[in-house]
C-alpha cells in the first residue's frame, strides 16, 4: 500500500495556504511535516483525513484508511476511560481496546471518569483511540502536546509498533519523536497567489 | 451506529447531560398557563391541545443545541466524520437519540398534564398519538438545525430563530389532530397529514444536515 499526493493545493478560511505539495509514502514508513506556525500543517492533514476538499491536486488513499487525531481529543468527561475507547472502538467495527491501553499504560486509570484526568492523561486517552481506529495511515497533528518525556517514549513505541505493522504515519510536530522518518520542509510550497476562486460568502453570519 | 446511539444515550442520563430538562421545562410551562389565563375549566378545556403541543415544541428547542455543540467543542465531531459510518447515519442517530431522550418523555408525560389543563376524555388518546408521531420530526428538524449553527458561538437563538419556523406546519397539524380528537370530531386527516410530514422530514433533512455540517466542519 502507498500513499501518493499529487500537486495538492489546500486553503484556509478560503485564502489558499499551500500549493503543489505532493509526497509518496509507502507502508511501514512515517512522515514528518515541519514549517512555521500558519504555513498549514494543520490545514494540510485536514485535507488528509477527508474534512475538507483540497483546492485542486489528488490523494491517492481513501478518507477511510486515515485516523487523525488532532488538537482535541474527542474525549467525554462524563463517561470512564475504558467508555471512551470502547465507543471509538466499536465505532470503527472493532472490539479489542486491550492493546491500546496498554500502549498507552492506561490500564489503571480504565474505571476513571475522564472528566477527572490530567491533561497529559487525557491526551494519552486521545492517542490509544488511535490503535482502536485499525486504520493504516495515522494523520497526527501535534501529538506529543502536553505529553511528560516517558509518555512521549510511549507514544514513540506505539508509532513504531504501528509501522512494523506494515502502517503509515504523517506527523506535524516540532519535537523529535525518537521514529526513523522522513522530513518535509512546507516553508517552499506557501501559496503565492492570493485571488480566490470561491464565493462561498460566509460574511452574514 | 448502536455504538453512537449508546453513547449519546448514556451521556444524556450522566451529569449534566440534560435529560429532564426539557421534561421539566413542559411541566412548568404547562403548569403557569393556568395561572395566566385562570381557572375557567371550559376556556382551559378550549386551549389544552394547543398549550400541551406548543409546550412540548418548546421543550423540545430548549436540548436542541446539545446535539451536535457538544461533540463540535470537543472534537468528537470531526473523529465521527471520519469514522466509517456515512455522517448522514451519524445525525439520524443523533435524532433518534435526542427523540428517545426528550420527545418520548413528553409523550409519557402529556397526558398527565392533560389532567391538570382538563383535557376532555376522548383527547388523550388522540394527544399522545399526535405527539407521539410528531415529536420525530421535531427532533430530526432540529438536528438539520444545530447542523447550521454548529460552530457559531453562541449559536442557540440563532437555532431557534431558523428552526421555528420549520415547526410550523408540524404544530398546525399535531395540535389539529388533538383539537379534533378533543372535541370528538373526525382526526384522520390532520393525523395523515402529520404523519407524511414526519415521514418527509425523517427521508429528506438528514442528507441535508450531514451536507451543512460538511460545510461546516471545514
Amino acid at each position: 500500500m502507498e500513499l501518493v499526493v499529487e500537486d495538492l493545493a489546500v486553503a484556509r478560511g478560503g485564502v489558499p495556504v499551500l500549493e503543489g505539495v505532493s509526497l509518496r509514502l509507502t507502508g511501514g514508513h512515517a512522515l514528518v511535516l515541519r514549517g512555521p506556525n500558519g504555513i498549514g500543517k494543520t490545514t494540510l492533514l485536514r485535507t488528509l483525513a477527508g474534512l475538507q476538499p483540497p483546492l485542486s491536486g489528488r490523494v491517492s488513499l481513501d478518507r477511510e484508511e486515515m485516523a487523525y487525531a488532532a488538537h482535541a481529543d474527542g474525549i467525554k468527561a462524563m463517561l470512564s476511560v475504558e467508555e471512551n475507547l470502547r465507543f471509538w472502538a466499536e465505532l470503527h467495527g472493532l472490539r479489542d481496546i486491550a492493546r491500546a491501553l496498554e500502549a498507552f499504560r492506561l490500564g489503571d486509570l480504565a474505571g476513571r471518569l475522564a472528566g477527572s484526568l490530567s491533561a497529559g492523561q487525557k491526551r494519552r486517552l486521545g492517542l490509544a483511540r488511535l490503535i482502536v481506529t485499525g486504520r493504516r495511515v495515522w494523520v497526527l497533528d501535534e501529538p506529543t502536546v502536553s505529553l511528560d518525556r516517558e509518555a512521549v517514549g510511549w507514544f514513540g513505541a506505539a508509532v513504531r509498533g504501528h509501522l512494523a505493522g506494515g502502517g503509515m504515519a504523517v506527523i506535524a510536530t516540532h519535537i523529535d519523536l525518537g521514529i526513523e522518518a522522513e522530513v518535509l520542509e512546507l516553508a517552499p510550497f506557501r501559496a503565492v497567489r492570493r485571488a480566490v476562486a470561491d464565493d462561498f460568502d460566509e460574511a452574514f453570519l | 451506529m448502536r455504538a453512537l446511539l449508546l453513547r449519546d444515550l448514556r451521556l444524556a442520563v450522566r451529569a449534566g447531560g440534560g435529560f429532564g430538562l426539557g421534561l421539566a421545562f413542559f411541566l412548568i410551562v404547562v403548569v403557569l398557563v393556568p395561572f395566566g389565563v385562570g381557572p375557567e375549566t371550559a376556556l382551559l378545556t378550549r386551549i389544552a391541545p394547543g398549550i400541551l403541543w406548543l409546550g412540548a415544541l418548546l421543550a423540545c428547542l430548549l436540548s436542541l443545541d446539545r446535539i451536535l455543540a457538544l461533540d463540535w467543542e470537543d472534537g468528537s465531531l470531526d473523529l465521527i466524520a471520519t469514522a466509517p459510518l456515512p455522517l448522514e447515519a451519524a445525525v439520524s442517530v443523533k435524532a433518534l437519540a435526542h427523540w428517545l431522550t426528550t420527545g418520548l418523555p413528553l409523550v409519557a408525560a402529556a397526558p398527565v398534564l392533560g389532567l391538570l389543563l382538563n383535557l376532555p376524555g376522548p383527547g388523550y388518546l388522540w394527544l399522545v398519538l399526535s405527539l407521539a408521531i410528531g415529536t420525530p420530526a421535531l427532533s430530526v428538524i432540529g438536528t438539520f438545525g444545530a447542523a447550521l449553527t454548529v460552530g457559531l458561538k453562541r449559536g442557540g437563538l440563532l437555532m431557534s430563530l431558523l428552526v421555528l419556523p420549520l415547526y410550523v406546519p408540524t404544530l398546525i397539524f399535531g395540535a389539529e389532530v388533538a383539537r379534533r380528537g378533543a372535541e370528538g370530531m373526525d382526526p384522520v386527516t390532520p393525523l395523515l397529514m402529520l404523519g407524511g410530514l414526519t415521514c418527509g422530514t425523517i427521508a429528506l433533512l438528514p442528507f441535508a444536515s450531514a451536507a451543512v455540517l460538511r460545510v461546516n466542519l471545514r
